[in-house]
């Protein structure tokens, strides 16, 4: 049954590229394009004041990495003209008053235009320009004083320093992946074999339903950790994503994702009359799992309702778990709750898709 | 004749051990019977036939046979066990050729054998040996690393006879074994039937073509679930006083349509 499998994966050149070639497009695709951290917006400058002061700021807001300075404009019109074009996509506006406001122990005020229309990408971009301007006002007082400010938060970003999203998203890739596999091509393949009538003339043959199954199930669970190794290990050579934890306590912990996972391709396998449709099936399951686990929105900021749904998704869970050990290097101490609801979806899953695979080749 | 059984006595080569005894045989879908105190009896080396028309319970009963599903009420026997507590060691020792062969479309020829081989529990060098004995008596071996889908219908057939037989099973279930399969071919599969029956092996066959029925052994007509003739093809026809078995399969659907009221032939 095993050698069958991976002979008719092999010759099978659509599921074959699926499995190989996916995994890579997927991680550098999600690796590199998905920056939720927007920095480099394209920023305008209208300086009514032509200060050594103006420059300052200008100089510490460039500095920030949020913004980039890509050329000044002469008036409100020009600005406006600029962002409308999305040739700029925020504004730094400086009063002609600023530099005398300054020097004269008045608040000075600047103005920072952000285009918002995307609320995701001018969020970080805002909040790095408050910081900018506060860090400047607090290093002007000290200086105009002689005082130490009273106050310093120091920020500390744990387990991803550099805040960078691969890291977040890497181990992330491992879980959508493992959920394709064994959701889509296992579910398709199956069809495949009752489309055929294969499935009935095995069902005649000595083999058990159970092994049968079995049969059919472990290769893609194979696969599956082939798939898995492949992404740690390139996200390892081109993310430099941290390997804190255990593998061997990952790979463990992987089995309960994999059977509920199996469980839901079985059950889609189940439903679907033809390829296609467990093909759609499947990108209908795929869907929520990509934008309710936590894969790439944070499951905090989701409604209410979202989150409950969330909850009824493998990946949801296992992505606590893959983080935790890759980022973290938590113990199985640290994550035995989302492993004991992987466990317990592993087991409704299986056995409701178990009972109604028994009842089509009956 | 609601559902009594016009039953003859059992043609000449009727006589031996019996491979298949079924007794007051019963299966109910829902509210629908699909087979209806059915007890039959096939003995071995014999080439049965079973014809009916579509829904009329054929699928069904080599399902029982095969042991894939359980009868509601009464028993069959297969090769001396008993389907319902032995199904398992009844699939070991029979074959089964469907209308849609079964093939794996992306495996070669001797890729195909090597797997239904292995799944009827050969292994090693027996399984070799047998393997090259059975591809070579069939003259597959000069097709043996083609792609199965690739195959024309006859060859196709001919690999799926192959697979089912490679165990060498006591007991071959053939449903619709010829259907798209041109005469050439079909008279090549027949002559195939016959050398495994002439070596002991009990063959159960369905078929739409009448031709076909009239090379089985013995045959048995069944009407929504009820077997209402059995006996040779000459018997058959005597008894009904037809010319040939096609005759007797028309008068046989008309009485049915006249007894029900409604067209014959809907879904299984």
């Amino acid at each position: 049954m095993l050698w069958k499998e991976f002979i008719q994966m092999r010759r099978d050149r659509l599921t074959f590229g699926m499995m190989t070639v996916l995994p890579a497009v997927q991680l550098v695709l999600f690796g590199y394009a998905i920056q939720t951290d927007v920095r480099h917006l394209p920023t305008v400058v209208l300086d009514e004041s032509r200060t050594a002061d103006s420059r300052q700021l200008i100089a510490v807001i460039g500095n920030t990495g949020n913004f980039d300075i890509v050329g000044a404009v002469a008036d409100r019109e020009h600005l406006r003209r600029e962002i409308l074009g999305a040739r700029a996509a925020a504004a730094l506006v400086i009063p002609p008053d600023y530099a005398r406001d300054l020097r004269a122990g008045r608040t000075a005020t600047a103005q920072m235009i952000v285009d918002a229309a995307d609320p995701q990408a001018s969020s970080a971009a805002m909040a790095g320009a408050q910081l900018a301007a506060g860090a400047l006002s607090t290093q002007i007082v000290a200086e105009r004083f002689g005082v130490a400010p009273p106050l310093e938060m120091r920020v500390r970003p744990w387990f991803n320093p550099a805040q960078r999203s691969a890291i977040f998203i890497v181990p992330g890739v491992i879980g959508v992946l493992l959920t394709i596999t064994l959701t889509l091509i296992t579910s398709t393949a199956i069809v495949r074999e009752r489309e055929r009538g294969t499935l009935e003339q095995l069902v005649v043959t000595p083999i058990g339903k159970t092994s049968l199954m079995l049969g059919k199930l472990a290769p893609f669970m194979l696969v599956g950790y082939v798939q898995m190794s492949v992404v740690m290990g390139l996200g390892k050579l081109i993310f430099h994503i941290p390997i804190e934890g255990s593998l061997p306590l990952l790979y463990l912990l992987a089995l309960p994702f994999m059977f509920a996972s199996l469980g839901v391709g079985l059950l889609i396998s189940t439903i679907a009359k033809s390829q296609a449709q467990a093909m759609q099936l499947s990108f209908f399951f795929m869907l929520p799992n990509i934008l309710l686990s936590g894969y790439i929105f944070p499951r905090v900021a989701m409604p209410e309702p979202a989150q409950w749904l969330g909850l009824g998704l493998p990946l949801t869970y296992f992505l606590k778990v893959l983080r935790g050990i890759l980022l973290k290097g938590v113990t199985f101490g640290d994550v035995w709750q989302p492993t004991l609801s992987l466990i317990g979806l592993a087991a409704l899953f299986l056995t409701i898709s178990v009972r109604r695979f028994r009842k089509t080749i009956e | 004749m609601s559902g009594s059984a016009v039953a003859t006595t059992p043609g000449m080569s009727a006589v031996g051990t019996p491979t298949v005894v079924t007794r007051a045989l019963r299966k109910e879908f829902g509210a629908r019977v699909a087979v209806d105190s059915l007890d039959l009896t096939i003995y071995r080396g014999e080439v049965f036939g079973l014809l009916g028309p579509n829904g009329s319970g054929k699928t069904t009963t080599i399902r029982l046979l095969c042991a894939l599903m359980a009868p509601t009420s009464g028993s069959a026997e297969v090769v001396g066990l008993d389907v319902e507590t032995q199904g398992e060691r009844v699939r070991a020792r029979i074959g089964y050729m469907s209308q849609r062969y079964g093939l794996y479309d992306d495996l070669t020829v001797a890729e195909n054998l090597r797997f239904y081989s292995t799944v009827y529990g050969l292994h090693g060098e027996a399984r070799t040996r047998r393997l090259a004995e059975h591809s070579c008596a069939l003259g597959l071996d000069e097709r043996r690393n083609q792609l199965a889908g690739t195959l024309s219908g006859g060859w196709k057939q001919r690999l799926a006879l192959a697979c089912a037989t490679a165990h060498e099973p006591e007991m071959l279930f053939l449903d619709e074994p010829t259907a798209g399969v041109d005469p050439a071919a079909r008279r090549d599969f027949w002559t195939s039937i016959y050398a495994l029956a002439s070596r002991g092996t009990t063959i159960l066959v369905t078929t739409h073509y009448m031709d076909e029925a009239e090379r089985c052994q013995r045959l048995a007509f069944l009407s929504r679930g009820h077997l209402i003739a059995l006996g040779t093809p000459r018997e058959i026809t005597a008894h009904f006083g037809q010319a040939s078995i096609e005759d007797v399969f028309i008068e046989l659907q008309r009485q049915d349509e006249a007894q029900y009221g409604v067209a014959v032939g809907g879904s299984r």
